[in-house]
């Protein structure tokens, strides 16, 4: 198969203003990521299954990860006149990255054999814009697996043709699978609290006693 | 549970349902308002029917929300997540050896496999080396793993279509004997917990390889007079045969992996694709079906285990002796490197993927299990409509679900 560059290189010839980044994988697996920009991605998505050297009709995994919202702490270091005197001065920054969901979905072809080529989707923010377009269309393989990360993570698949909650009940407001996700500590009653957990069941207790 | 109604004067032009586009790409869409003739009449109404969640022919806890036109299925919609633990959830707030034990119970039948996947993930994840013997050990219980999942979906497939209680007492007595060789190394029949990254937990009891041997050797015997009872049964062949046709296209685009891949001629088994471990050191075939019916698919996993049963002799006779796990491997306070894997292997029902993304963590940032049967109900619809309901029962059974792994 051909290199992720080599892949690149000719998505970005064949769609014309598709942006593409590779995310490169540390771990030994070495298993690199096509970051594709979302108002471009079905078009990649329909290269990457047509074209006759790649031929990669097989969504095998679509998940969600869920990156949080992050404060990087820089130091810079700058040089100011202060009375007069030249002074070197160490600040500390804290430049605040926005978090965002993403979308990884593991390709391969059947008739080749070849594969993980793997594509990221990312959704701008966690909040209210947190929206991809749904690769459905282009992969039926991918339309409950995007319905569970809607489910689960709350990413919204434009396009996708049947958007519903599929794991989670339909009256249920969060997304459990996002890293801040708190659950409730009222549905359940532990049959012997102790520790942190009673700390959490007095309070219903005591509603309880005077109802 | 859906908030379109069936309005019994609504009289509404347009045909009930929309075939799926030739491409295999298209989803089904319909319209729940009752058939009208050209003249204008209607027809008849149509009845949506929650079929499930207790109910016998639905292997566990699952619903299909049917809309039927007499006894044809015109809209079908699978209602799952009864068993939903939020399995993914707790692999993330556990240790990647903690999370172990618990890959068991995703297909509750196969844990042998669930382990090996789960395995495999981390081991590309940290890159980890498997000894030989622990490779070989490996093939061995996941063929065996095949064996008894093939067989007591032959025993659940015609209990579904009517046989009650003979075939699948039969496969469950077969893949008893199975159960006992996993008891007597892992300690338990269905919850082994016995592979770990780098290896396997424990070496084999004395006397282990002789036992297994006995039990491949006997197997043939049970496939013989299994298939001389069902192949060519004139009821099996009449209810099974151009029942649930899943086309070659609509396949492959719906992501559909395992025996049911194979039934509609794809010919793509991780075995022979990825050769993960040692496969490709053993000669065996992948049998292909070639119409995509139910009866393909039935036949297909009875293929499967002949030619399981073929890798079996040769793993047990080239068995190597050795370490069972490599010393590299540090299963308490382990702490893989940033990065991402996606591991995969051909598990009984289909492709079974980990994806794990560390953080340096000791426990996964991310934890994502790829389980074949959830995928591969994408289609059940497709399979199902224009057919009758007792017809979309043994559509059902010849995907072959497992309710802790669709609901995870």
């Amino acid at each position: 198969m051909e290199t992720l560059e080599q892949i690149k290189a000719r998505a970005e010839a064949a769609v014309p203003g598709a942006k593409l980044e590779i995310v490169v994988n540390a771990s030994p697996s070495a298993q690199h990521s096509l970051l594709v920009d979302n108002a471009h991605a079905a078009a990649v998505a329909r290269f990457l299954r047509d074209d006759g050297q790649l031929r990669l009709d097989y969504a095998s995994n679509v998940s969600g990860v869920d990156w949080l919202d992050t404060v990087v702490k820089q130091t810079v270091k700058s040089k100011r006149l202060i009375d007069g005197v030249e002074k070197e001065i160490e600040e500390t920054l804290e430049i605040k990255k926005p978090g965002y969901l993403e979308a990884v979905y593991h390709l391969y072809s059947t008739p080749l054999k070849h594969g993980p080529v793997i594509l990221r989707l990312r959704t701008e923010n966690r909040t209210d814009q947190a929206r991809v377009p749904s690769l459905t269309p282009v992969w039926r393989g991918a339309e409950f697996q995007e319905r569970e990360i809607f489910d689960l993570f709350g990413i919204v698949f434009d396009g996708h043709p049947d958007l519903r909650r599929i794991l989670m009940w339909d009256g249920f407001q969060d997304h459990p699978m996002r890293k801040d996700y708190v659950e409730p500590d009222d549905y359940e009653y532990e049959p012997t609290p102790h520790d942190a957990v009673l700390e959490r069941a007095k309070p219903h207790y005591a509603a309880e006693a005077k109802a | 549970m859906s908030s379109t109604t069936v309005e019994p004067n609504s009289v509404a032009p347009g045909p009930t349902q929309v075939a799926p586009q030739a491409d295999g790409t298209g989803v089904p869409s319909y319209s729940l308002a009752p058939k009208v003739t050209a003249a204008g009449a209607v027809e008849g109404e149509l009845l949506e029917v929650s079929m499930g969640p207790q109910h016998p022919s639905t292997h566990g806890v699952f619903r299909m929300d049917v809309v039927l036109d007499g006894e044809r299925v015109v809209k079908l919609k699978p209602v799952f997540g009864y068993l939903h633990r939020n399995h993914e959830k707790i692999g993330e707030n556990t240790t990647y050896l903690a999370s172990m034990p618990y890959t068991d119970r995703l297909d509750y039948f196969c844990s042998m496999t669930n382990n090996w996947a789960y395995a495999l993930a981390v081991e590309k994840l940290a890159g980890l080396q498997v000894p030989e013997r622990a490779e070989y050990l490996r093939v061995i219980l996941a063929e065996l793993t095949r064996l008894q999942n093939h067989a007591s979906l032959g025993g659940f497939l015609l209990q579904d279509m009517g046989a009650m209680g003979t075939p699948l007492m039969y496969a469950f007595r077969e893949r008893e004997k199975i159960l006992d060789l996993f008891e007597s190394l892992s300690g338990a029949r269905m919850m082994c917990n016995y592979m770990r990254f780098g290896g396997c937990r424990c070496d084999l009891p004395p006397g282990w390889v002789e036992q297994a041997k006995k039990v491949v050797n006997d197997f043939p015997g049970f496939l013989d007079e299994f298939e001389t009872l069902l192949n060519e049964n004139e009821i099996l062949m009449a209810r099974t045969q151009g029942v649930g046709l899943l086309p070659r296209a609509l396949a492959i685009s719906a992501s559909v992996t395992g025996p049911m891949l194979r039934a509609s001629g794809v010919n793509y088994d991780l075995r022979k694709v990825d050769k993960y471990g040692i496969y490709d050191r053993f000669d065996f075939r992948v049998p292909l079906g070639e119409h995509g019916d139910v009866y393909d698919r039935y036949m297909i996993r009875i293929l499967e285990m002949r030619e399981s049963l073929k890798i079996l002799q040769q793993a047990l006779r080239d068995l190597p002796e050795g370490s069972i796990i490599d010393p590299k491997a540090k299963l308490r306070g382990f702490r893989p490197k940033l990065g991402e894997a996606y591991g995969r292997i051909e598990a009984p029902k289909g492709e079974l993927g980990f994806y794990l993304i560390s953080d340096g963590s000791p426990n996964p940032y991310r934890y994502r299990v790829r389980a074949p049967s959830f995928i591969n109900l994408t289609i059940l619809e497709d399979m199902c409509l224009g057919h009758i309901v007792a017809d979309a029962v043994i559509i059902l059974g010849s995907v072959d679900i497992v309710l802790g792994e669709v609901d995870r």
